[in-house]
């Protein structure tokens, strides 16, 4: 009986096949949001395989904080290219002047948070039902909890203590008018499997993904890198260092780590010896408080 | 490399969080931010000892109450496989979260103390474990480091076990003796256990074959979209899309789809935009049938030489769910897999104590983590197997008309 065997990988990817024609099927304006990162990448890959050789039932939404890697959004224009789908860019800046909002200040001013404004503004300017993200489990402890449909309020709020049993593999899709549901077909998947995953069906990824010469700065250990985004000081001391990035966030909120993984298999391989977690390695904006994501998923957040 | 999904199940007190908190810590899945995260929070920690079981609290809410609210799902790997734990906790308000995380669970992991033996949360989580249909079960009898690693102690609660087994019809049990705390038989087989000769809790979870859980028989295939992309080079493309929950497909089958009746032969199977020649659990694919009938989703695509039952009348196990209580002659939608109908709880036939099986007549309504025994009426003919035959198509949701909220669990009998 071994032929019906599957492989780990084969599991992971027919759930979220799965849980993506769900989605689907159950509602009438899902979108897809796409941050040009691998593990929206990853779900564009998923798309293509629940989906060929029809057209994708959803739109790929892109909140541009404005901040971005200059690589992942030419990466990102090139992707919706080769697979002649629509791509719905809305931006932070324009949410910021049409309502007035402040900016943060400081070194790393990240508009992290005020690209919640935007996501909510553009799921109510198209009236969104359901929202594709590729938000894991593994990240981070309040993700853990996360469903895989996630309802949401008109607010866009999440309720830790309210969220719906999902059992066995039925999704409850049913929402009130002006809800919706954050839908995640890889909660199931870790760090590791998305590169395994990446490395399996050879899944192009934006450059920066991979080791490069570039100029940064050691902030608490961090490599930040130096762009427009971020203010330097007189203590800060330009370096240039070989580098890669294990997330692609904003370049505000995104550090570096050193590294001469020039292929999947070198990441893979540096991944595999990694002592630090994802988000501990490379996200400025989680280490705030204790509860940080708890308290922005609350609130809209993905 | 495969995937094994479990469930834990035991409080606080048994060293639930302990356990988890270990198998992360001794496979090396606990990173070094989240442990400095970890002892900046172990206020109670003795002698240096870091409290593993603080991994597992996600949310602060839980964090303040030393509580765990919902289910949490952790990960972890060795090279021989990936491991899902759902976490659910154990306290008798709730068994909503233990049924949540035992509908997906290859195994369950049930822990006694030694210290105390078979209690009445043992009972509870078991007969949810046989309400669930959980194929496998470990029965790890931790803190065996306050009981001087005692044989007598672990055997006399394997005689008590059995007979709780026996009862439940639990098919496959295995006893393991750990101290969660000290790592002994976690990982690595402990020294001062060297009276039990079967292999570590890590050791079983990599070994234990699940393959054979897999349906393979009876194929079922419910429909969730049906793909035309009515362009003019495919004109008469005209795909089912959907996930294979059970049995194997081949080109040429004759197929039935249910509830309609209507009958056809696979034309086509397709698996990630390739033809394939046979596909089978749980694949997601797409199947073309030779005939264009009027499919959609919410039906399912079966052999018409093994076909489930199709019915408007279901008897069922019933979790309630919800802080609003059951009523009967209240309707709700039950979604089976891709098919959702309007249904009505009929009436009640008993309820079901989780603490002793004991059968109470007369009730009149149920109430947040009640599992009675009732039946449903479905507006539209459903197909479906039983739970305990087939669980991928006999286990439904109910969900509330009005709040759209999932308030119940209905394993099909």
């Amino acid at each position: 009986m071994s032929k019906y065997r599957l492989d780990y990988l084969d599991h992971l990817e027919s759930e979220a096949i799965h849980i993506m024609r769900e989605v689907a099927g159950q509602f009438e304006r899902p979108a897809l949001l796409f941050s040009g990162g691998k593990d929206s990448i990853t779900l564009v890959h998923l798309a293509l395989k629940a989906f060929r050789p029809g057209k994708f039932p959803f739109p790929l939404v892109h909140i541009d904080t404005g901040h971005n890697f200059p690589e992942a959004l030419e990466f990102r224009d090139r992707l919706v290219e080769k697979i002649g789908e629509r791509l719905i860019v809305r931006k932070v800046e324009d949410t910021i002047k049409a309502k007035q909002l402040t900016e943060p200040k400081g070194k790393f001013a990240s508009r992290n948070a005020l690209q919640t404004y935007t996501l909510l503004d553009t799921i109510e300017e198209f009236k969104f039902d359901a929202c594709i993200g590729g938000a894991r489990r593994d990240e981070e402890k309040a993700r853990a909890k996360e469903r895989i449909f996630s309802v949401r309020d008109e607010f866009g709020q999440w309720d830790p203590k309210l969220q719906r049993p999902e059992l066995w593999n039925t999704y409850n899709g049913k929402i009130h008018k002006g809800e919706n549901v954050r839908a995640f077909p890889i909660s199931n998947w870790t760090e590791l499997d998305v590169w395994n995953y990446i490395r399996r069906e050879k899944i192009e990824l934006p450059s920066i993904y991979f080791a490069h010469e570039r100029e940064v700065i050691e902030h608490e250990g961090q490599l930040v890198a130096v762009s427009e985004f971020i203010r330097l000081d007189d203590t800060d001391r330009v370096v240039v260092k070989k580098v890669r990035y294990r997330t692609v966030g904003d370049m505000t909120c995104t550090a570096a780590v050193e590294s001469s993984a020039t292929t999947i298999d070198d990441i893979i391989n540096e991944i595999t010896a990694t002592k630090t977690s994802e988000r501990g390695e490379t996200r400025i904006d989680d280490k705030v408080s204790e509860a940080a994501m708890e308290d922005r998923k609350k609130n809209g957040y993905f | 490399m495969d995937l094994l999904r479990f469930i834990t199940a035991g409080s606080v007190d048994d060293g639930k969080s302990t356990l988890i908190g270990r198998l992360l810590y001794d496979s090396k899945s606990i990173m070094i931010d989240q442990l400095a995260a970890l002892e900046k929070q172990s206020k109670n920690k003795e002698l240096g000892e870091i409290d593993l079981a603080l991994l597992t609290d996600g949310l602060r809410a839980e964090r303040e109450q030393g509580i765990t609210i919902d289910v949490a799902y952790k990960y972890f790997s060795t090279p021989k496989r990936k491991f899902i734990i759902a976490d659910a906790p154990g306290h008798i308000q709730y068994t909503r979260n233990m049924v949540t995380g035992a509908s997906t669970a290859d195994l369950a992991i049930i822990l006694i103390d030694a210290r105390n033996g078979v209690v009445e949360q043992t009972r509870r989580h078991s007969i949810i474990t046989s309400l669930l249909q959980i194929p496998h079960v470990v029965v790890a009898v931790n803190k065996m480091d306050l009981v001087n690693y005692s044989q007598d102690v672990f055997n006399n609660i394997v005689i008590d076990y059995a007979e709780v087994a026996r009862s439940l019809e639990l098919k496959d049990v295995t006893y393991i003796p750990i101290s969660a705390v000290h790592g002994d038989n976690i990982v690595e087989k402990s020294s001062k256990l060297a009276w039990y000769e079967g292999p570590s809790l890590l050791r079983f979870l990599e070994e234990v074959e699940i393959q054979k859980d897999i349906n393979l028989t009876d194929a079922r295939f419910p429909v969730q979209y049906v793909i035309r992309p009515q362009t003019p080079e495919l004109h008469d493309y005209r795909g089912y899309a959907g996930k294979i929950i059970s049995g194997i497909y081949r080109k040429g089958d004759v197929v039935t789809v249910q509830p309609s009746g209507l009958q056809s032969t696979i034309k086509a199977i397709e698996l990630g935009g390739k033809e394939v020649e046979e596909a089978f659990a749980p694949q997601s694919v797409i199947i073309h049938l030779e005939d264009d009938i009027d499919i959609s989703r919410g039906d399912i695509i079966v052999k018409t030489d093994n076909q489930p039952k199709l019915s408007q009348e279901l008897e069922v196990f019933l979790c309630w769910m919800d802080n609003k209580p059951l009523v009967p002659g209240n309707k709700y939608w039950l979604q089976l897999n891709s098919r959702v109908v309007r249904s009505v709880v009929k009436n009640i036939e008993y309820k079901l104590d989780v603490n002793t099986l004991q059968k109470e007549y007369g009730v009149t309504s149920a109430g947040l983590n009640d599992v009675i025994r009732a039946t449903i009426k479905t507006a539209s003919p459903v197909p479906y197997d039983t739970y305990k035959s087939l669980r991928e198509n006999g286990g439904a949701i109910l969900i509330d008309e009005t709040s759209h909220v999932t308030v119940g669990a209905c394993m099909i009998q």
